[in-house]
């Protein structure tokens, strides 16, 4: 038996398996030290330069202090008003047909894989398409055109996590309704998609709360206000095009408020997310089954 | 809906006419009568009342179908849009704008982009967008994969949770905040600290004697110029935060997706857990964790806000990747709005074209990927 040379062979393997397991986990805290850093700054510098004028004031011009994002924090509302009125339910049409209607077919395997691939499509070009789709013939800059992009965005999201979420509905409960003779749509929006709707719930959340922060495509659609409006035919404020506007100024107190509007922004995204994986944790379908 | 409801779906009288419910009545002369339909059937006067529910469900499929063609309607619709609008830059230019440029007559640099002077090529713009996300592919697969190996294979049951989630977080973050961090945080710390460091390793005198045949080191190398903070190294550095999350969810996706038996299998002949995630478990999911890998290549090709922030926004190529430059999304962001002339507004929007077509490949690709993997095939050792 070669007992001294399989000895430093099984050395060498367990010093590797100790290596290896080494390098996963500092990987594992690399991944996790980026978002811890981006937390504690954040919540550092944007705590300071949160109160009461900010959700209540608007800007004030350059070299005044104070002044808030109230116009900010509405005009993203009524975008994202807009883009759920328009996303939401065709989003959500889209994720019938392919679960209740297409399961199988051609049809339905290529829409899936187109939602998919629009799924990587750089906002910055939707904001262009939407640009000289609507801006150009209008000419002028509005919001409607903002949550029009913004809910070109939702539909391909909506569409597969709508699609995932009824796939998960047994068929017994379809075949429960139609059974007692309800009509196919009646059965398919009141009793299979009812069932879902936790989990189609949180899928519009998670589409939501990635065109929340969207800023590309407002540039050129939304275009960005400092003063109140709410009106759907005008240039609009968006939060996460405030941000970056003072972001990239050169002036500290508008530094102060990207920071509260960066802060304000991840607390409605965190809490967003956090709700979704809540729900998504206790089963979306404990009881219906 | 409403021209559709009234042009194709008209109730058809005739066609919902049930079976009439024949009631025998015997009349005087022995021969029994079929009673007159309408006022005879209490049932089917329930039915027609309560409408064709054939109907409904036709029109129901016909909503929900268009909702589903929406999607491509969106894809024809950008791709027709982009094209439209970009018609006087590809006349212009044709096929030479991602390539030419001018030179400078007093300084005999190379001029790419010049509002001004109505010289518009692409070129800086697909190297920027180029380096820079290779640059984060090079810093975020490695780690991506280890964090996805430690939480599929080693992590202990209590902290996958957990750790998953934050992993979500990041996924979760808005451009901008991380756009917003890195010129705040990012940056100064690349300059005092990082850039430094790194120009000393590859630009001291050892370094350059050994590989300055590569022409990667020194002054004129990788490393070399001013040291502004921002630029390629920054965009890239922060792209690799922003698609970890995206490789790292996959890699965990389809490295699940390999069977257990797999696993047990090279276990069972004696390996260690490293060769078991080797063998086992790595080579089993290639195809899907390059897919991923492409996904997260694509997602670096089109971010804008963060990097239009952190990349110097100057168009100029130049080899180090401390010098400042410019990506195709950050050229649109940044000059749509006060492109000036018809021409200036056509070149942006064709870099947007060549943007979408690009990612759309990009992507189509690392989907096929994917599916390949986790669609369900048994996977085999080879």
């Amino acid at each position: 038996m070669n007992l001294k040379k399989q000895g430093f062979h099984s050395k060498f393997r367990a010093a590797s398996d100790h290596l290896a397991t080494g390098l996963a986990i500092a990987a594992t805290l690399l991944v996790v030290a980026p978002l811890v850093a981006i937390f504690i700054y954040l919540i550092y510098k944007g705590a300071s330069s949160l109160n009461l004028a900010f959700f209540t004031h608007v800007p004030k011009p350059v070299g005044e202090d104070g002044g808030g994002m109230a116009n900010a924090i509405v005009g993203s509302g009524v975008l994202l008003g807009v883009a759920s009125l328009l996303g939401i339910p065709v989003g959500i049409g889209g994720g019938i047909y392919l679960a209740e209607f297409g399961r199988g077919t051609k049809f339905a395997n290529a829409v899936r894989f187109t939602a998919d691939v629009l799924n990587g499509v750089p906002s910055i070009v939707m904001g262009i398409a939407v640009y000289s789709l609507i801006v150009v013939p209008q000419h002028h800059f509005s919001a409607f055109s903002g949550g029009v992009a913004l809910g070109i965005m939702m539909i391909p999201t909506v569409t597969r996590t709508t699609e995932e979420m009824l796939l998960m509905v047994p068929n017994s409960v379809r075949e429960a309704a139609l059974g007692l003779g309800v009509p196919n749509w009646r059965s398919v929006l009141s009793i299979t998609l009812k069932t879902a709707s936790p989990g189609v719930i949180t899928g519009c959340m998670l589409a939501f709360a990635r065109v929340a922060g969207e800023t590309a495509p407002l540039i050129f659609t939304a275009f960005g206000n400092q003063f109140w409006s709410a009106s759907l035919n005008e240039p609009i404020a968006a939060l996460p095009l405030q941000i970056y506007v003072y972001a990239i100024s050169p002036y500290d107190e508008w530094h102060r408020l990207a920071w509260g509007g960066a802060l304000v922004l991840i607390i409605l995204i965190v809490f967003a997310v956090s709700l979704v994986r809540y729900v998504a944790s206790r089963g979306i379908l404990k009881g219906a089954s | 809906m409403v021209p559709l409801a009234e042009t194709k779906i008209r109730r058809p009288e005739v066609a919902i006419e049930l079976p009439a419910l024949v009631v025998a009545e015997p009349s005087p002369d022995g021969v029994a009568l079929p009673v007159p339909p309408a006022e005879a059937s209490e049932i089917r006067r329930f039915l027609l009342a309560r409408g064709n529910s054939a109907l409904a469900d036709k029109l129901f499929l016909a909503v929900m179908a268009l909702c589903a063609l929406s999607i491509f309607a969106i894809v024809v619709l950008i791709a027709s849009q982009l094209v439209f609008s970009s018609q006087l830059s590809w006349h212009k230019f044709g096929l030479q704008f991602f390539y030419k440029f001018n030179v400078d007559p007093e300084t005999k640099l190379p001029v790419f982009w010049d509002p001004v002077a109505g010289t518009f090529y692409a070129l800086p713009f697909l190297y920027g967008t180029l380096v820079s996300s290779l640059v984060a592919l090079v810093i975020a697969v490695p780690l991506a994969i280890g964090s996805a190996i430690f939480l599929t294979e080693m992590c202990p049951r209590f902290l996958r949770g957990p750790l998953a989630f934050v992993t979500e977080l990041l996924a979760a973050i808005p451009s901008v905040v991380y756009g917003l961090w890195a010129v705040f945080v990012l940056v100064p710390l690349l300059r005092e600290h990082i850039n430094p460091v790194l120009m000393t390793i590859f630009n001291n005198s050892v370094t350059v004697k050994l590989f300055g045949w590569t022409g990667l080191v020194g002054n004129n190398g990788l490393f070399g110029g001013a040291n502004y903070g921002l630029g390629m190294l920054a965009a890239g550095v922060i792209l690799a935060v922003m698609i970890l999350p995206i490789i790292s969810s996959l890699t965990r996706e389809v490295m699940s997706a390999v069977p257990h038996s797999q696993r047990e299998a090279v276990l069972a002949l004696g390996a260690t857990r490293w060769e078991m995630i080797r063998m086992g478990v790595l080579r089993n999911a290639r195809i899907g964790i390059v897919g991923s890998v492409i996904l997260g290549l694509g997602r670096a090709l089109g971010e804008t806000m963060a990097v239009a922030m952190v990349i110097g926004n100057r168009p100029e190529i130049q080899k180090s990747l401390l010098s400042l430059g410019y990506s195709m999304a950050s050229v649109i962001a940044n000059e749509f709005s006060e492109a000036s002339d018809n021409l200036y507004l056509s070149a942006l929007i064709e870099i947007g074209l060549a943007l979408f077509i690009v990612t759309i490949i990009v992507n189509a690709l690392a989907r096929i990927l994917v599916w390949m993997v986790t669609r369900g095939v048994p996977a085999r050792v080879n």
